[in-house]
């Protein structure tokens, strides 16, 4: 089966490796027998109703965020399209903080979002560096344990009865108050956790894949296990890393 | 005539605290009498840097510090007595640690960390201050590249309206800061042979910094420094006052260029790899130029230079040597690769990440490297370090298959199976972040082949 990716802003949003992420999504894909393509989106690129089974946003610095906000949040109704006709997306730091509904900045400067995730961030005075680790649930009854690394300025707020990603065992979090990180609304997760999330966390890259799959053939399918021993061994050490000197105020 | 500042008490003691340092086995106290000076009286860094007749000379990058400080050293040290960091302790308290163990020199030259650099500016009040290059790295402590060259932008505005600035013109963040400034050099490449046919993945700076245009480039050498040219606005790649022609790179061994300068040309052999260790070649020799050094010693200083510490390294161990190739960011590590390649497609390689602050706690950086080129020829990686996994996971995702890799954390351990994978009159090849290249040439020397970093310094 082919899986279409759009994969907003590439050349602007790279800063956190995200290439790694969307490695582990073609090579877990292929190693299942499909095939992942991916398409760059960029100003003004049409995002026709169905083509995509999943959008990826990355992280970029401040000036890059600002070069491409507003192209980006004009694209917003389109997405939200896409997404109410059951297409999946993943936003990683910067790219998170843009599929809310603002960015405020320290000078009280707004930049617009795209409005996928019912959030939105202003920039705090410390940045919140680190190892974290969460628990989610993205299955009820089936808790998970995602570990990754955050940098990022902006405080993010969830809107009332908006549901985080997971709950933060170690490290900031959205906001560094609330012990919430990341947000999900449907299909769509949005998280400051770089690292890269998904090579450490492959669990959460199935999922991502299987909802992809589910938007082209209407049912999530089962994806054969793969061996993850090396993966596993890597998230534990970031684990651990967050448990001895995640951040903390 | 004024005798110079006597020695205080609180000098004395911090060059004490040194050889106790050494003494005690907690390595080689290069920051050690430093910070200790520091916490008694932080203006004394001030007043040692000025007791030095000739002043002194910054250098920042975030890749070729080191290096272009032991190339511009080479230059300069027949005629001057240097004191020159040259391990590497780059911070306030390894700039007054150099300070204060060099007791009789004329001139300073200091590698200085990017984000340290605005400070040692402002107590040290350079006569020549050198800017290399700006990439992304350790974003979890340096903060966002905008950031960093912000503040270098106003460490330029506070030097003295004398001082010289000496910049990479190919980097569209440095060649600006020369245009307002009548003292400065800009420095550049000039041979397109040699550009990559695309912007690497690395290229950071690529929106023009006037009108955030994407630039378009006649030719990209290194991540984004290039000969640029923002369609929009024409901000553009300034003229070059010293720039390389003609570079010949000579896969693994050496590399060769001619040097053009307003006062002439000469031919420059280097025995050192990569276009990298050209773009070194010419800062030093930018720096040096600065500070009055004749073409004919900038020649006799760059040809006369091997390798700086643990940069590029060839141990002999037994029968068998060790090459050390530093890695610590994408822009330097992908040059490294390149290099690398230039010279043989290795069949082994040990890579070692670590995550201590020096090397970046944010190991992220290595999928942002890229190690792809490597796998045509790749049979076994031993991966090593903390994060020995993550980097196993860098190269199984890069397609390498899972029972080609070895993840063995431990140094020591991961050493001694790739010494013994690797045949006899062979070489190993080794790839470590900065912690883990200290704790290589840590292991090496504990072994005897090689000297303790503080007495192959000294």
């Amino acid at each position: 089966m082919k899986i279409v990716v759009g994969h907003l802003f590439p050349d602007y949003l790279n800063i956190y490796a995200d290439r790694g992420n969307m490695a582990v999504l073609e090579r877990r894909a292929a190693w299942r027998g499909h095939e992942l393509e991916v398409l760059p989106l960029g100003a003004g690129t049409e995002i026709p109703p169905g083509v995509h089974d999943l959008f990826y946003v990355g992280g970029g610095q401040d000036r890059e965020q600002e070069l491409i906000a507003p192209a980006l949040a004009d694209m917003g109704d389109a997405l939200r399209e896409a997404v109410a006709g059951g297409a999946a997306a993943l936003a990683v730091c910067g790219g998170y903080q843009l599929l809310g509904s603002f960015y405020r900045d320290q000078s009280g400067a707004e930049l617009p979002g795209a409005g996928l995730l019912p959030l939105h961030t202003v920039a705090g005075e410390r940045r919140m560096i680190g190892d974290v680790l969460l628990e989610c649930e993205l299955v009820p009854g089936q808790p998970r344990s995602v570990a990754g690394f955050e940098n990022h300025a902006g405080r993010t707020y969830l809107d009332e009865g908006a549901e985080p990603l997971g709950r933060v065992l170690a490290g900031f979090g959205n906001d560094g108050e609330s012990g919430h990180e990341g947000c999900r609304a449907g299909r769509v997760i949005g998280t400051y956790l770089h690292g890269p999330l998904l090579p450490r966390n492959p669990w959460l890259a199935d999922w991502l894949l299987a909802q992809a799959l589910a938007h082209r053939t209407g049912e999530p399918p089962q994806l054969e296990p793969l061996e993850d021993e090396l993966e596993a061994e890597a998230h534990a050490v970031s684990a651990d890393r967050a448990r001895i000197r995640g951040g903390r105020y | 005539m004024r005798l110079p500042l006597p020695l205080s008490a609180e000098i004395v003691f911090a060059r004490a605290a040194a050889s106790l340092s050494r003494v005690v086995g907690a390595g080689g106290g290069t920051t050690v009498p430093g910070k200790l000076l520091w916490k008694l009286d932080p203006g004394a860094v001030d007043r040692l840097a000025a007791r030095l007749p000739r002043g002194s000379a910054l250098i920042s990058a975030t890749n070729g510090k080191t290096t272009t400080a032991a190339m511009a050293a080479r230059i300069l040290a027949p005629s001057v007595r240097l004191a020159h960091n040259r391990s590497g302790a780059n911070l306030v308290s390894g700039v007054a640690s150099t300070l204060l163990a060099a007791r009789d020199a004329e001139l300073g030259l200091f590698e200085v960390d990017e984000a340290a650099l605005p400070e040692v500016a402002r107590r040290l009040r350079p006569r020549a201050v050198l800017l290399g290059n700006l990439f992304r790295d350790q974003l979890d402590r340096y903060g966002e590249l905008e950031l960093l060259a912000a503040r270098w932008r106003e460490m330029v505005r506070e030097l003295a309206s004398d001082a010289s600035l000496v910049v990479n013109g190919d980097d569209p963040q440095l060649g600006d800061l020369a245009r307002k400034r009548p003292r400065s050099t800009v420095f550049g490449l000039d041979d397109p042979r040699h550009a990559s046919d695309e912007l690497q993945h690395a290229a950071d700076s690529k929106w023009c910094i006037r009108c955030g245009t994407p630039y378009v480039y006649a030719a990209a050498y290194i991540g984004h420094l290039g000969d640029y040219r923002c369609p929009a606005c024409g901000h553009t790649r300034p003229t070059l006052d010293v720039l390389a022609r003609e570079i010949e790179l000579k896969g693994l061994e050496s590399a060769s260029f001619q040097l053009v300068t307003p006062e002439g040309t000469r031919s420059i052999e280097l025995g050192v790899p990569g276009l990298y260790n050209v773009y070194n070649a010419l800062a030093a020799a930018s720096l040096a130029r600065a500070l009055d050094a004749s073409l004919d010693a900038i020649q006799a200083g760059l040809q006369g230079f091997s390798a700086a510490f643990g940069r590029f390294e060839r141990i002999a161990i037994g029968e068998r040597s060790l090459l050390v190739l530093l890695i610590k960011n994408p822009a330097g590590a992908n040059e490294v690769v390149r290099t690398l390649l230039a010279g043989t497609q290795p069949r082994l390689l040990l890579v070692a990440l670590n995550d201590e602050i020096a090397d970046g706690r944010d190991v992220s950086w290595i999928w942002d490297v890229d190690f792809e080129p490597l796998l045509g020829g790749l049979e076994r990686l031993v991966a090593s370090g903390e994060r020995a996994a993550e980097l196993a996971l860098r190269f199984k995702y890069a397609g390498l298959p899972t029972d080609a890799i070895e993840v063995i954390p431990s140094l020591e351990e991961a050493l001694d199976r790739g010494l013994e994978l690797t045949p006899a009159h062979g070489e190993l090849v080794a790839l470590p972040t900065y912690t883990a290249m200290l704790g290589l040439r840590d292991l090496v020397a504990r072994r005897g082949f090689v000297k303790p970093y503080w007495e192959a310094a000294a």
